[in-house]
């Protein structure tokens, strides 16, 4: 079996974002960067099947970006995934999620994965669109927001997380590619011994240009901070005041303290 | 302008956000059609023409027969914009039907500035103004972003659709039901949660310490669900539980969408965060700029006396 993990990198979403120069991004610098937390669910599950098929799958990990997003193939080769790809692309945030998905399909049309990971969606744009468009391209069967995802007889059956708490179970026929939600399992910690392993894996480099024929479907004229409504009050200070504050506040405005 | 709405339709019911469509398309100041796969006692009451495939043949959720009958719609109705809500059904489709159409996507749209759509991103920090190039679009709208003013009412014109093929990939098996409840928050009128932000498992005693001495019960966000540090029955939010206590104490919690759409119906709301610019702040009465782990055991202990 043939399986091919997307990841991304993206910011720590604590971070404070300033826009960038062209308006339309964040300032890429001055960020701590991590694996989209929805790909880790990815990559996981990827390997959970690998070990449950007694190590015979291929894994290969494959992320979009920047030099730095090599970390970020190099936690999912600690993880357990066997080889990496990186394409190479420094303008990766002036893509759309069609570009992306078409960058994805293009590398992964001629390579026979069986079966293709992804994350539900990325952190920082949120857009949900790429995983199931690369399913579009390439044909495959696809299934979105996996809480639960099991493997047996080339058929995989994936428990989608619907609202409310109610999920939906659904049968998959490979080639699939499903998109994992949060939940789906608990993304392992690389050891030091595997770490110093994935140092040895290959990481294949391809610059973007070679994979994408595309030209993008939607812009992005502007970002910028949501207005502030305000309106709210703000209690900074000691928090021995603070909690004394608060208290005052909730006896004025609510009915809750007396 | 002409926009096409894809109603959801679950367990045999509408689903009441596809009311949100229209207000959405009204906002656009569209000309509006629907397509329903689902069956003729659900149809919307709205005075126009619903396009009605029946969901006992095409199944409640099969993206790929969906996604065939939405394009028909589309070939008959010839619209600009074909919009979902941006839910597991939406989020799921709509991808589909953009790839097909090679038309470009907007997701999860919150508001509409200058005729460019409004989305947000970095977990709600921030925003961007998106705009399709190609003529015809996708679009997904966030749930509870365009609010349905008054009782929706009307006769829609119902005009069939059907498939001459209809072969998948994907089968649909079933649905698992929410697991059992063992706290009812609908009724709770205090919920003190705990986010991500409580640090670890050990730590979510102090929220709850907090809960009690208000007479309150424990809620929780996502992450904390997942990681296992509380059961999924406290859960707040789309996936969770909706929630309108008098007060709500949010710890620790960023807001990611999700959760505030979970919440936001709370009397008063009090945020707990180190991170003033966190998006919980556009929604809290009060705003604590403090660390969780210091501030709740000070403001339980002054409670408690």
């Amino acid at each position: 079996m043939n399986i091919l993990v997307c990841i991304k990198q993206v910011p720590d979403m604590e971070s404070r974002f300033k826009i960038n120069s062209e308006g339309v991004w964040y300032d890429e610098a001055d960020l701590a960067y991590r694996m989209n937390e929805y790909d880790e669910y990815a990559v996981e599950q990827a390997v959970r099947l690998k070990e449950q098929l007694g190590g015979e799958p291929v894994i290969t990990v494959l992320s979009i970006g920047p030099d730095r997003v090599v970390e970020a193939l190099k936690k999912a080769l600690a993880m357990g995934c066997d080889r990496g790809v990186h394409v190479r692309d420094n303008h990766h945030y002036r893509k759309d999620p069609w570009q992306m998905a078409s960058i994805i399909a293009a590398y992964a049309k001629d390579q026979g994965f069986d079966l293709i990971f992804t994350g539900m969606q990325s952190q920082d744009r949120g857009s949900a669109q790429v995983g199931v468009t690369v399913a579009e391209l390439l044909g495959y069967a696809c299934a979105t927001t996996l809480v639960g995802f099991a493997f047996d007889n080339g058929v995989v059956t994936a428990k989608r997380e619907l609202e409310g708490g109610t999920k939906g179970v659904v049968k998959l026929r490979l080639p699939a590619l499903v998109t994992c939600q949060l939940g789906l399992n608990i993304p392992r910690y690389p050891t030091l011994p595997n770490i110093m392993k994935a140092k040895k894996k290959e990481i294949l480099a391809l610059p973007v240009a070679d994979l994408l024929k595309e030209e993008g479907l939607v812009t992005t004229e502007r970002m910028y901070p949501p207005a502030k409504k305000g309106g709210g009050i703000v209690l900074e200070g000691d928090v021995g005041d603070l909690a004394d504050r608060l208290i005052g506040i909730l006896k004025e405005k609510t009915a809750v303290l007396r | 302008m002409k926009a096409l709405l894809i109603c959801e339709y679950r367990e045999g019911k509408l689903l009441d956000s596809t009311y949100e469509l229209l207000a959405f398309a009204d906002r656009l100041g569209a000309d509006k059609a629907m397509v329903l796969i689902g069956s003729e006692a659900a149809a919307p009451r709205f005075d126009g023409k619903v396009y009605l495939a029946d969901a006992g043949k095409y199944g409640e959720y099969n993206p790929d027969l969906h996604k065939q009958i939405v394009l028909e719609a589309v070939a008959r109705e010839n619209p600009d914009y074909i919009v979902f809500v941006h839910s597991s059904y939406g989020w799921d489709l709509a991808p589909r039907v953009a790839a097909a159409l090679r038309a470009g996507q907007v997701s999860e749209i919150v508001g509409i500035v200058d005729g460019k759509f409004e989305v947000t991103c970095c977990n709600a920090k921030m925003r961007r103004s998106v705009v399709p190039k190609t003529a015809r679009a996708v679009l997904t709208i966030q749930a509870g972003a365009f609010s349905f003013a008054g009782e929706p009412h009307g006769t829609p014109q119902l005009e069939q659709l059907s498939l001459a093929e209809a072969a998948s990939g994907v089968e649909f098996v079933g649905y698992e039901a929410a697991e059992k409840k063992d706290v009812d928050l609908a009724k709770a009128e205090v919920i003190v949660s705990a986010g991500r932000g409580v640090g670890k498992k050990d730590n979510v005693a102090v929220i709850a310490a907090l809960a009690k001495a208000l007479g309150g019960e424990l809620g929780a966000s996502r992450p904390v669900v997942d990681a296992g540090w509380v059961e999924h029955s406290h859960q707040v939010g789309t996936t969770g539980q909706s929630v309108s206590p008098k007060l709500y104490v949010a710890c620790g919690i960023s807001g990611a969408i999700q959760h505030l759409a979970g919440m936001k119906k709370s009397d008063f709301v009090v945020a707990i965060n180190k991170d003033k610019d966190a998006p919980i702040g556009e929604v809290a009465d009060v705003l604590v700029v403090a660390d969780v782990m210091q501030f709740v055991p000070a403001l339980t202990a002054k409670c408690a006396r």
